[in-house]
């Protein structure tokens, strides 16, 4: 994908979205006032909203409509994709042979989906994104499960907001064959941090027994701390 | 009759009930015109508008409220199920599973509160099952569903993983895609439930005695994973390696892989066939 450098659609997306306080709150509000969230997203929000755009970076179109959707899934599964792949690859110490087997299907699931979305956008799709994950220490169980946590979490939360935003009836049922399989990983990761954790109350199950829903520039924002890229929301639907 | 504590009400158990209303403000300036002394005859009128616009959206609500009271009666058999282990506290249970169960019964709680004010809402009756016509023995094929710790995750594995394909199954519908407020509240369901069912099947693959350590959280293929056999049609369908036409079974994915990286919706109808196992007509 070609470089494009847009100060206009960017101005009417991110600038706005970034520095419009309401946003930052009702992300917060969403993802349960930051109790689902770690550290390093909220630190990640804060520098956020004080950063002016960087120009230099390459700037990703997401589409209009379904195909911005499908983007935005597509985004998050190569993100997901990238860090289980490194998890893999530079076991941290101490992993048990469970432990391996739980995240190497994890790992595979998530390839799996990243290039499902890669081969059903096909010409729409978004180029590979260059994640950054400067913050996250491989060798430390509990900063990997921690991040997983996050992604997994996330995960769940973005497919459930975003679900509305389909029009395609074939495309929210393949969104939902996924989401499930995000919110399983969920559930054994959370185990895996702590016992009963899996469905636990106020976050990520509400008192009714709801789980987490994001709106989608909500979840960019949140994701945009892990891509190298700038992901442009202009066009990502919003009602 | 205070219209106001209603409101108040249905927001503590719908957090964002002022939201599907456009906001708070407008809800207060649409029944405003009334003032605070509304007449009790005319609330029902008034409120009735409002969660027409809330909840109703436009035409007929018929195909919706059926859609969630299928919903509803899935919810009705696990949240009596995991009620009655709840109640039964059977000493056969580690503290730390009757904690998992007790958390999984308060979230199905929630579940039917939330389908019974959604029916409501949309001018619906919700379905109602007395509790002695739910059978967890299968008619006898079953025993001591509550009070064998394996067959208790066994039985919490089925639920959860039918009300996932349940859920599934419905979302694409068209009465759930027209109403943003059904389709998200159902997908925020479906989701828990998911966190549900790989629970119960993690806590089965690492049981000391009685579990089956090859159960993992998602599922492969379409194994029942040592369930009784009267839950395979939980589980077939499940295997599918193809998705959209797009071959999943690539770049070293296995097809134990691809098939448990996507969950596969099931028909209402054999959702109601695997329900009447527990529901005595």
């Amino acid at each position: 994908m070609s470089k494009i450098i847009n100060p206009h659609e960017n101005d009417a997306g991110l600038i706005k979205s970034a520095s419009n306080p309401i946003h930052r709150r009702s992300f917060m509000k969403y993802t349960g006032a930051g109790v689902a969230l770690s550290a390093l997203f909220l630190a990640g929000c804060d520098d956020n909203d004080d950063d002016e755009i960087d120009y230099s970076k390459t700037n990703v179109m997401l589409g209009t409509g379904d195909t911005a959707i499908l983007n935005f899934a597509y985004a998050l599964e190569q993100l997901e994709a990238a860090f289980y792949t490194q998890v893999i690859d530079n076991k941290f110490s101490g992993m048990t042979a469970l432990e391996t087997s739980v995240l190497t299907d994890i790992r595979d699931h998530e390839i799996a989906h990243r290039d499902f979305f890669k081969t059903v956008l096909s010409t729409n799709a978004i180029q590979m994104l260059t994640p950054d994950f400067s913050t996250i220490n491989f060798g430390d169980r509990t900063s990997v499960l921690q991040t997983a946590q996050t992604f997994e979490d996330l995960g769940v939360s973005a497919y459930n907001g975003a679900g509305k935003h389909l029009t395609d009836a074939t495309n929210l049922a393949l969104a939902g064959k996924i989401v499930s399989v995000e919110a399983r990983h969920a559930a054994e990761i959370r185990e895996m941090i702590q016992v009963n954790t899996f469905a636990s109350r106020p976050s990520p199950i509400n008192a009714m027994g709801l789980d987490l829903a994001t709106p989608p520039l909500q979840v960019l924002n949140a994701a945009q701390n892990f891509i190298k890229e700038r992901i442009n929301t202009t066009n990502v639907p919003t009602t | 009759m205070n219209i106001f504590n209603i409101l108040s009400e249905i927001e503590k158990v719908d957090p964002e009930v002022y939201n599907r209303l456009d906001s708070r403000r407008k809800v207060f300036k649409h029944l405003g015109g009334f003032g605070k002394k509304l007449a009790a005859a005319a609330i029902p009128v008034a409120f009735g508008a409002v969660f027409n616009k809330a909840y109703g959206q436009t035409g007929s609500n018929a195909a919706l409220i059926d859609i969630l009271n299928f919903a509803l009666t899935a919810e009705l058999t696990d949240s009596n199920y995991y009620k009655m282990v709840v109640d039964t506290n059977s000493s056969n249970v580690p503290a730390t599973a009757k904690a998992g169960i007790a958390l999984i019964a308060s979230n199905e709680m929630g579940h039917v509160q939330t389908l019974q004010s959604a029916i409501t809402a949309l001018g619906g009756t919700p379905i109602a099952i007395a509790p002695t016509r739910f059978d967890y023995t299968a008619g006898g094929r079953i025993p001591d569903p509550l009070t064998n710790y394996a067959t208790i995750l066994a039985l919490g594995q089925a639920f959860e993983d039918t009300g996932v394909r349940a859920y599934k199954g419905q979302a694409p519908n068209p009465a759930v895609m027209a109403n943003d407020m059904v389709l998200q509240t159902a997908l925020q369901i479906h989701s828990a439930e998911a966190r549900h069912a790989a629970y119960f099947r993690r806590m089965r693959r690492d049981m000391a005695t009685g579990g089956v350590a090859t159960n993992k959280p998602w599922i492969t293929l379409n194994n029942i994973g040592g369930l009784p056999a009267i839950t395979q049609p939980i589980y077939d369908g499940e295997q599918l390696t193809t998705q959209a036409t797009v071959n999943i079974v690539m770049n070293n994915i296995s097809a134990d892989a691809a098939s448990e990286a996507f969950d596969e919706p099931l028909n209402r109808a054999t959702v109601e066939a695997i329900l009447s196992l527990f529901i005595r007509p």
